[in-house]
C-alpha cells in the first residue's frame, strides 16, 4: 500500500514530521516498508529552454544544443531526442549529476567532436515513467532554471507500508489517518458524503443469480460526461505511486481504491448491451481482460456479464470491451460487494495482481458500498460534468452488528499493562468503536470496516497497538517450582549423542533436502505412492527421503566433483517410510570415499587406505554406541545372511547390524556398484544407515551409583590358538565357541590374526586368537590351564569344523 | 712392590683397558676365574704355613675386594657409554606432520549446534522440547490454528501437498513448527512450557528461501501468561543466543492467524560489510514473530480460553544461525559442500553450554 505525505494530509490534520508519522505508523502494526523521497533524488534536475538546436556535424541524428539554464551563459548539449528543437521547455541535468533511469553519474563529453556539457532528460532516463521517446515537455511557462522536481510537486514524499493480511481498512488512506489520528499523530478529517441526487431512474438493471459470490452491488448512471485526461493533481497522485493515469474516469476509480480502500468499476453504457448479471463464468467463456490480456474462465469465476458476454471478471478486473475511454460520454459507475474467498482464489488462478483483488480479498466495508458510489459520483461531475441517475441496489448495504462483551481486565490479563477505562474508551472510538457501559464488563460496537475484530483478544490488540507495545512492561518469567530434571526424550538424546559420536571419528555433518527424486527413493526402499508430492518445487525432488543415503551419496560425490576426493560425511534426521507420524524415523548415516578412512583421510607418511566396509562397521557402532545402544548386544550378520536385506549394499562386502532376531537397528558395508552407477556416482563409496527409533529403552535405574568394581587379586593368563578352517567360517563363531568353553573363567576372546594364502589350503584360512583368562579365587596351576585349552579347541574344532593350526 | 702388589696393578691396568663389556669379562675370567691369577694365588695359601696364611689370606682377599670394584665400577661406564651410543644411533624426524585427530577434523553443521544452543537457553528456563511429524494434515497445520479455508493467509503458505487420498483428505508438509504446538496442547495439560524445533517446508526457492528450512517455536500455556512474560523471555533469549549484554528489541503489532495480539519483533543491529553486530548500531533487523495464542486455537485444543492463556513465537533457525554466525547463504546450508561444512562447522567436542558460554 503506497500513499503521498500530502494525500494523507488530506485525511490528517497533522504538524508532525514524517519521520515521525512512519515511526507511529511501523509501531501501530503499518510497517513502513520505504519511503521514497523523490525531492531530494531529483535535486540536481533543473528547468531550462532549448535556445538553439543545429544540426550536429557529424551525425545525422543528433542535434547540438544551445540550453539556457538560467544560470548565465547558454550551455552547449548534444542531444540524440528527435523532439529537441529551439524554444522546447524541458529539463537539464549537469555535470556531475547522477541520472537514476541510466545509473550513471554524468560528466562533461565530446560527442562525435563536439564538446556536451550536460544533458536533457526523458521521463524514463528520471524514472518516471517508461516513456523514452523523446526529452519531456514542460509548458512554456515553467521557470527556466527552478529545480524540476519541485515544480513538478514531487516534493511529496511516497510512503510504502506494508500491510498484514487482517487490515482491510488500511487498503485506503483514509483508515490509515483513522489509525494515526488513534495514536495522536492529528486530527482525523472524515466529513460526511452527501448523497448525490439522481435525476432519473438508472436505466440497466442487475440479476445478482449467487448471492454468496455477491452480496451487494450499487450501479448508477451519469448522463453526458466530459471523459478527458484527468487534472494535474489527480495524475500526480496516482504517478506518485506508480499508476498511470489513463483518463478521468478510470483515474477517479484508481483514485478511490487507494483514497478509500473502495474499488470501483467504470463501464461506458454506450458498450454494455443490456442489462447487467451477475453469475459464474461458464466453462470456456472468455474475456479480454484491461490488462491486455486474454483469460478463459470456468463455473469457479464470478462474472459481471451483460447480452454480448463476460464484460467483467468481479472484483478483481473490468473487460477491454466495455472500458472507459476519451469517447464515453454516459459512464456506469459499479460499487459492489464480493465473497473475499472466492476473489483471492479467482486471483491466485489466474495470476492477477490487481489493486480491486489486494482489497476485496480482504474484505472491504460493505457500509461504504453505496457512499463510495455517492463520493465517486461527486467526483465525475466535477471532473466530467454529466448528469447522474438514481441508485440501483441489491443485497446489503451494511455490515453485521457485533458486539463483543469485554471485561476491562481482559488488558491486563493478556498484556499485562493497565490501560484505564478512560483511554481505552478514548481509543476505540477514535477507531470507529462504539464503547456502552463504564465496566467491570462493556459493550462494544465493531466498525463496519473492521471485519478482522471478532473477540476479546481483539479487541486488546487495538488497545495495545495504539497504545504502544513499548509500554508492555518486562515481566521476569519464573522457571517455577519443578525440579530441574532433563528436559530431551530419549530419542532427542540419541539423536545429539550420535552426531557428536560421528563428529568425533573425524565425520562432518551435512543436512540435505528432505525429498528427493522417486527413482532413488525407490532405489532406497521407497518411492511409495503416499510419499509422492502433489507438486514438488522440481522433478527430482519429489518423494519424501526413505534413507538419508541418496542425499549423502549425491553431496559425496558433488565434493568429488569440485576435485575433493577423500570425503567423510554423515546425517542424522529424519527418513520417512510411510505417511503416518508413525513411519517416521530418526535415522544416522554416513558416507565414506576414496582414501577418507577411519585414520583419516588422504595419502600420509604413516599409510593411508582405501574405505572399506569395516570403517563403515566402525561408525554405525560409533554412532550406536554414542547414541546409548547397548553394543555388546549387537549382533552382525553378514548381509547374505541377513533377513530384508537391501539392494544398496554389496552382497559380500556388508552386514547387518541387529539386538535379538527381530530388532534390525541398520546396515553397513560397501555400496552396490549398481545403487552408485544409479545415483551417478563414480567412486567407492563405504556406507552404514541405523535407526535410532530402534535402539532399546534404557532401563531407568533407582540411583546413579555404578555397579561395584569387581577386580579379581590374580593374575591373568593368556593363551593364543591358530585354528585352520573354511573361508566361510565367521571369526565371530570362532570367538563365541571359545568364549563358551568357560564362561567364569574365560574375561575375553581377540582375533589377533587371520591368514590366507601359501602354506593354507585355498578354501582355507588361518585364525588367530587370544584367550584371556582370569582366575577368581586362586592362581591357575599348569593343569587347569591345560584343560581349559583343551575343552577350547574342542568346541572350537566341533562348531566350526576347524582344526588346530600345528 | 710386592708380587701381590703388582698383581693387582696389572689386573687394574687390564680393566680400566678393557673397550667393551666382552673385554672387562675376559679381564674378570682372567683375574677371578677358576683359572685367574687371583684365584691362582688364593690356590697357593693352602701350603703356607698357618702364621703366615692368615696375612696373605687377607692381602690376597684386598687385592680381589678392589679388582672386584674396579670391574663394577668399568662395567658401569661401559654400559652408560654403550646406551649412550645406542640412543646416538636411535632418532626420529619429529617434524613429520601427523593426521588430524578426528575430534578435530569432525564437524558439527551450524543447524544442529544452534538447535544445541536453542536447547541450552531454553532446558534452563525449564522449557522441554516437543517434535511432532514432517508430514501433517490440514487440520493440524492450518484448521486448528485458526485459518480459515480459503483464507488468502493459508495460501500465502505455498504449501507442498500429497496426493488426495480416496476420502479427498490430502497430507500435506507441515509449512511451519505450529502444528507440534496444537499436538502438545491436545495431549499434554497445561502449565505447558515448550520449544518446538523442526524442519518445515514452502514451495519457494530463491536467493533467501529454500524449499524446506528450519523453524523453532515456543509455547507457554497456563492461567497467568502474558505479554509481558513473552517480552523478557525473548529479550533473555536473545542476549543469551547472541550472546551480548545488552540488545535493543522493537515489538511491532502484526497479524498470524494463531496469535492475536500478534507482535512482531525486531532487533537492532549495526551492518559492516560481512558482518552484524547487535546491541549497538541503528539499524533494526527482524528475527521473529510472536503474540498471545488466539482463543480460537486455544478453543480448538479443547482449552477454555476464559481460563487457559498464553503466548508462542517463532523463528527461522536458519536465519538466525547465519546471523549468529555471519552464513552468508542460506542455500549453502543445504548443500553439503565439505569446504563450506569444514568452514562454518562445529567441533564434535564444542558442546554448547550456558556454564561455558554457548559458543566458546
Amino acid at each position: 500500500m503506497k500513499f503521498t505525505l500530502s494525500w494523507l494530509k488530506d485525511h490528517l490534520d497533522t504538524d508532525e514530521p514524517l519521520e515521525k508519522l512512519a515511526d507511529k505508523l511501523t509501531m501501530i502494526g503499518l510497517e513502513v516498508e520505504g519511503i521514497e523521497d523523490r525531492a531530494s533524488r531529483l535535486a540536481p534536475f533543473v528547468i531550462a529552454r532549448v535556445i538553439s538546436a543545429e544540426q550536429h556535424p557529424n551525425a545525422d541524428r543528433l542535434r547540438v544544443c544551445m540550453v539556457d539554464t538560467g544560470d548565465g551563459a547558454p550551455v552547449q548539449v548534444v542531444c540524440g531526442a528527435p523532439n529537441a528543437r529551439a524554444g522546447l521547455t524541458s529539463v537539464f541535468s549537469p555535470p556531475g549529476s547522477y541520472i537514476p533511469g541510466k545509473d550513471i553519474t554524468l560528466s562533461v563529453g565530446t560527442i562525435r567532436g563536439v564538446e556536451s556539457r550536460g544533458m536533457l532528460c526523458s521521463a524514463a532516463e528520471l524514472e518516471l515513467s517508461n516513456d523514452h521517446d523523446g526529452i519531456i515537455e514542460l509548458p512554456d511557462d515553467a521557470p527556466v532554471g527552478a529545480p524540476y522536481a519541485q515544480w513538478a510537486g514531487f516534493g511529496d514524499p511516497v510512503i510504502e507500508i506494508n500491510l498484514t493480511p487482517n487490515r482491510a481498512d488500511a487498503t485506503g488512506v483514509h483508515g490509515i489517518a483513522r489509525d494515526l489520528a488513534a495514536a495522536d499523530m492529528g486530527t482525523f478529517k472524515d466529513p460526511t458524503i452527501k448523497a448525490v441526487q439522481g435525476q432519473f431512474p438508472c436505466p440497466v438493471t442487475v440479476n445478482v443469480e449467487d448471492e454468496t459470490l455477491c452480496p451487494g452491488f450499487a450501479l448508477r448512471l451519469v448522463r453526458g460526461v466530459n471523459n478527458g485526461p484527468s487534472p494535474d493533481w489527480l495524475q500526480r497522485r496516482l504517478t506518485a505511486i506508480g499508476l498511470r493515469p489513463i483518463n478521468t474516469l478510470v483515474d477517479i476509480t484508481n483514485f478511490m481504491t487507494y483514497d478509500r480502500g473502495r474499488p470501483l468499476h467504470v463501464f461506458d453504457a454506450a458498450k454494455v448491451k443490456g442489462n447487467l448479471t451477475v453469475r459464474r463464468a461458464r466453462d470456456g467463456e472468455q474475456l479480454l481482460a484491461l490488462d491486455g490480456k486474454t483469460y478463459t474462465l470456468d463455473s469457479t469465476t464470478c462474472v459481471i456479464a451483460d447480452d454480448n458476454g463476460v464484460e467483467s471478471l468481479a472484483g478483481i478486473m473490468g473487460g477491454e470491451a466495455s472500458g472507459c475511454d476519451e469517447t464515453t460520454t454516459d459512464v456506469l459507475i459499479e460499487s459492489a460487494l464480493w465473497n473475499e474467498i472466492n476473489v483471492a482464489q479467482t486471483g491466485r488462478r489466474l495470476g492477477i495482481n490487481s489493486d480491486a483483488r489486494y482489497r476485496f480479498e480482504r474484505g472491504v466495508d460493505p457500509a461504504f458500498m453505496v457512499p463510495g458510489l455517492e463520493l465517486a459520483t461527486e467526483l465525475v461531475m466535477e471532473l466530467c460534468g454529466g448528469t447522474p441517475s438514481e441508485i440501483v441496489v441489491t443485497g446489503k448495504t451494511h455490515g453485521d452488528d457485533r458486539i463483543i462483551d469485554f471485561p476491562l481486565n481482559e488488558v491486563k490479563r493478556l498484556s499485562g499493562i493497565e490501560v484505564p477505562l478512560v483511554e481505552a474508551r478514548r481509543i476505540l472510538s477514535h477507531l470507529g468503536f462504539t464503547v456502552a457501559g463504564s465496566g467491570p464488563v462493556v459493550k462494544i460496537a465493531v466498525p463496519t470496516w473492521r471485519a478482522d475484530v471478532t473477540g476479546k483478544a481483539d479487541i486488546v490488540e487495538e488497545i495495545v497497538r495504539i497504545v504502544g507495545v513499548d509500554r508492555v512492561p518486562l515481566t521476569p518469567f519464573p522457571r517455577g517450582d519443578d525440579p530441574r530434571k532433563a528436559v530431551l526424550t530419549p530419542l532427542q538424546l540419541r539423536t545429539r549423542r550420535a552426531r557428536r559420536a560421528l563428529a568425533a571419528r573425524g565425520l562432518t555433518e551435512a543436512v540435505t533436502w528432505s525429498f528427493i527424486s522417486n527413482a532413488q527413493a525407490t532405489l532406497f526402499g521407497g518411492g511409495k505412492p503416499e510419499l509422492t508430492l502433489a507438486n514438488p518445487i522440481a522433478a527430482d525432488l519429489s518423494d519424501m527421503r526413505p534413507s538419508l543415503l541418496p542425499g549423502l551419496i549425491a553431496a559425496a560425490q558433488a565434493n568429488i566433483d569440485r576435485g575433493l576426493g577423500d570425503v567423510a560425511l554423515f546425517e542424522v534426521g529424519q527418513v520417512f517410510r510411510g505417511d503416518r507420524p508413525q513411519d517416521q524415523f530418526v535415522a544416522a548415516s554416513c558416507v565414506r570415499t576414496g582414501l577418507a578412512s577411519s585414520r583419516g583421510p588422504g595419502r600420509h607418511w604413516s599409510g593411508s587406505a582405501p574405505v572399506d566396509a569395516f570403517d563403515a562397521k566402525a561408525d554405525a557402532l560409533a554412532a550406536l554406541a554414542g547414541a546409548g545402544a547397548p553394543v555388546q548386544a549387537i549382533q552382525v550378520t553378514p548381509l547374505s545372511e541377513a533377513k530384508n536385506a537391501p539392494g544398496w549394499l554389496h552382497p559380500g562386502r556388508a552386514g547387518a547390524l541387529q539386538i535379538g532376531p527381530h530388532n534390525m537397528l541398520g546396515f553397513f558395508g560397501e555400496l552396490h556398484p549398481r545403487a552408485l552407477k544409479a545415483l551417478n556416482a563414480d567412486a567407492p563409496m563405504v556406507a552404514f544407515e541405523i535407526i535410532l527409533d530402534r535402539l532399546p529403552e534404557t532401563k531407568a535405574r533407582p540411583t546413579r551409583a555404578k555397579p561395584a568394581l569387581d577386580l579379581s587379586p590374580f593374575h591373568p593368563v593368556s593363551r593364543d590358538f591358530a585354528f585352520i578352517v573354511d573361508r566361510t567360517v565367521k571369526a565371530q563363531d570362532i570367538v563365541r565357541a571359545a568364549q563358551g568353553a568357560d564362561r567364569k573363567l574365560i574375561a575375553h576372546v581377540t582375533v589377533f590374526d587371520v591368514y590366507e594364502g601359501k602354506g593354507i589350503d585355498d578354501d582355507k584360512k588361518s585364525v588367530a586368537i587370544a584367550v584371556t583368562l582370569q582366575p577368581r579365587d586362586k592362581t591357575l596351576t599348569d593343569q587347569e590351564i591345560e584343560a581349559v585349552a583343551a575343552r577350547i579347541v574342542a568346541d572350537v574344532t566341533k562348531k566350526t569344523g576347524g582344526t588346530l593350526r600345528g | 712392590m710386592s708380587d701381590l702388589d703388582s698383581l693387582q696393578s696389572q689386573i687394574l691396568t687390564a680393566v680400566a683397558a678393557a673397550a667393551d663389556e666382552a673385554a672387562l669379562d675376559a679381564v674378570r675370567v682372567a683375574a677371578l676365574g677358576k683359572k685367574g691369577s687371583l684365584s691362582a694365588e688364593l690356590a697357593t695359601l693352602g701350603k703356607l704355613p698357618p702364621e703366615e696364611r692368615k696375612s696373605r689370606g687377607a692381602a690376597i682377599n684386598q687385592v680381589k675386594d678392589a679388582v672386584t670394584a674396579a670391574l663394577s665400577e668399568r662395567r658401569e661406564v661401559l654400559a652408560a657409554a654403550a646406551l649412550d651410543a645406542r640412543l646416538a644411533r636411535e632418532t626420529l624426524d619429529v617434524t613429520l606432520p601427523l593426521r588430524e585427530a578426528p575430534t578435530d577434523a569432525g564437524r558439527i553443521h551450524p543447524l544442529s549446534q544452534v538447535m544445541d544452543e536453542l536447547t541450552a537457553i531454553f532446558a534452563d528456563m525449564g522449557f522441554a522440547i516437543a517434535e511432532g511429524p514432517d508430514i501433517e494434515t490440514d487440520d493440524y497445520n492450518f484448521t486448528r490454528l485458526n485459518f480459515p479455508e480459503g483464507h488468502p493467509a493459508r495460501e500465502m503458505h505455498d504449501t507442498f501437498f500429497f496426493n488426495p487420498k480416496e476420502d479427498g483428505s490430502r497430507l500435506l508438509l507441515r509449512t511451519h513448527t505450529s502444528p507440534v504446538q496444537v499436538r502438545t496442547m491436545l495431549t499434554q495439560k497445561p502449565p505447558i512450557r515448550v520449544i518446538c524445533p523442526g524442519r518445515t517446508y514452502r514451495k519457494d526457492s530463491d536467493q533467501t528461501h529454500t524449499p524446506m528450512f528450519h523453524q523453532v517455536e515456543g509455547l507457554v500455556i497456563d492461567k497467568g501468561s502474558h505479554l509481558g512474560h513473552l517480552k523478557w523471555i525473548l529479550a533473555e533469549f536473545c542476549k543469551a543466543f547472541f550472546e551480548v549484554d545488552n540488545v535493543n528489541m522493537r515489538f511491532r503489532p502484526s497479524f498470524f492467524p494463531f496469535t492475536e495480539p500478534s507482535l512482531e519483533v525486531d532487533i537492532q543491529c549495526r551492518r559492516a560489510r560481512d558482518e552484524i553486530r547487535f546491541g549497538e548500531g541503528e539499524d533494526w533487523l527482524e528475527i521473529l514473530g510472536c503474540g498471545m495464542v488466539h482463543p480460537n486455537v486455544l478453543r480448538a485444543c479443547d482449552l477454555d480460553p476464559d481460563v487457559y492463556q498464553g503466548f508462542a513465537w517463532g523463528m527461522g533457525i536458519d536465519r538466525i544461525a547465519m546471523l549468529k554466525y555471519g552464513m552468508p547463504d542460506l542455500r549453502q546450508l543445504f548443500e553439503g559442500d565439505a569446504r563450506w561444512l569444514t568452514h562454518y562447522g562445529f567441533k564434535p567436542l564444542d558442546i554448547p553450554t550456558l556454564a561455558g558460554g554457548l559458543s566458546s
